[in-house]
């Protein structure tokens, strides 16, 4: 979804214009029911026994995962934003995976994960 | 001194500066939730079996806290839009919403979820005195069915003495070998009436349900207080979006009131995307 252009005083390109923010407003909305929906699922996934609790965990946070693209994607308008942003979040989710992996050196310091 | 590019986009990046300042501080957010979820991880792998809690939390007021803060970033993001159209009326509305939204999420937080876990109490029974708690902890079934042993007796503490807890037992503990106790519960069953005694010389570790109770608590008040601190600011910043004196910014410029939303709505959006993260790590699993 495009991010809706700036406003026009011109009274008819404003009127087009209205009617452009109007789609995504409605695009908005639809977002947000399904970001609704997922919540529900999630709750009711958690209910149900997929034999281990890494495999719930990780439909959890498949589900989760989803959900937060939905966000970042459409009401932070990252599916169409300027080169530069989606500079800043390389360099970011460079490092904060770097992070998460320290967690997985540990492994060959803590018996118990092996 | 006017500022430049407020408004109007630099030619280098195409962007106006706030929105790159935001991006760098949001890239600073990830970083510091970042080190508390892999602390989370990292306690929750190494924890000892038994010892990491489910169905503590209450889980209905958990969805209904989600269900909000969705809600207010869909209403942020139709104020930012009402903007964008000029509709200062519908702006003022949508933005009222969100901040009672936000509102909502921290009294919640505040005046029942958390106060509610300060009253809770837990005696961690030491290893060798297990077996004379049998009727309260029900392990002998539990190791048959291959579940991780119960070490801890959890209520509300009736009283106490020297040597003695009396403990309302939870309906965990007051009826351990009940298989629907095998698993957490969607809507919390209250404390019952049957109190049992413990011998203080059998426990290993009592206290309230506080950062100090465990690694879960500790975790769990660490992140929801930073989080929650998140959305104090914001609240704060949007009241600000609000009042008459955001107005006259609009009247002057309605475009500059407009990119402060939408760089403020990008902080609460965020906001609401490290909680799709809390809610089910600590309330469902």
């Amino acid at each position: 979804m495009n991010n809706p252009p700036d406003v026009s005083q011109d009274p008819k390109e404003y009127e087009e214009y209205a009617h452009g923010i109007q789609k995504h407003v409605r695009g908005y909305l639809m977002v947000g029911a399904l970001l609704l929906t997922f919540t529900a699922i999630t709750v009711a996934l958690s209910y149900v026994d997929f034999g281990t609790r890494k495999a719930n965990i990780s439909i959890a946070m498949l589900v989760a995962m989803l959900k937060a693209g939905a966000v970042a994607a459409v009401f932070m308008h990252l599916a169409a934003e300027k080169r530069l942003i989606y500079r800043i979040l390389i360099f970011t989710g460079f490092f904060v995976l770097g992070l998460f992996w320290l967690i997985f050196l540990a492994w060959y310091d803590y018996p118990v994960f092996r | 001194m006017e500022i430049p590019y407020t408004v109007s986009t630099r030619p280098d990046t195409g962007l106006w500066n706030a929105k790159i300042g935001i991006w760098l501080f949001l890239a600073s957010e990830v970083m510091l939730f970042g080190a508390l979820f892999s602390a989370y991880i990292f306690l929750r792998i190494d924890a000892a079996p038994g010892t990491w809690p489910h169905g503590l939390l209450n889980v209905p007021v958990g969805t209904m806290n989600t269900a909000i803060l969705i809600l207010s970033s869909v209403t942020v993001v139709l104020a930012w839009a009402a903007l964008k159209m000029r509709r200062y009326r519908a702006y003022w509305w949508y933005m009222l919403a969100t901040i009672t939204c936000g509102v909502i999420f921290l009294t919640v937080k505040l005046a029942y979820e958390w106060p509610q876990k300060f009253e809770h109490f837990g005696a961690y029974i030491k290893p060798e005195a297990l077996a004379k708690y049998e009727q309260y902890l029900g392990n002998e079934r539990r190791i048959e069915k291959g579940f991780e042993p119960r070490i801890e007796i959890t209520g509300h503490l009736h009283s106490q003495n020297a040597k003695e807890y009396e403990v309302a037992l939870d309906p965990v503990n007051a009826d351990p070998d009940n298989p629907v106790m095998d698993r957490p519960h969607f809507f919390p069953l209250p404390v019952t009436d049957k109190i049992a005694t413990i011998e203080k010389a059998d426990v290993q570790r009592a206290t309230m349900f506080l950062p100090t109770h465990s690694a879960y608590f500790a975790s769990y008040f660490t992140i929801t207080g930073l989080h929650g601190l998140h959305v104090l600011g914001g609240v704060i910043v949007f009241i600000y979006m609000w009042l008459p004196v955001s107005k006259k910014l609009y009247q002057r410029n309605p475009e500059h009131l407009a990119n402060r939303v939408e760089v403020s709505g990008l902080f609460w959006h965020f906001v609401d995307l490290v909680w799709i993260f809390v809610f089910p790590l600590f309330y469902l699993l």
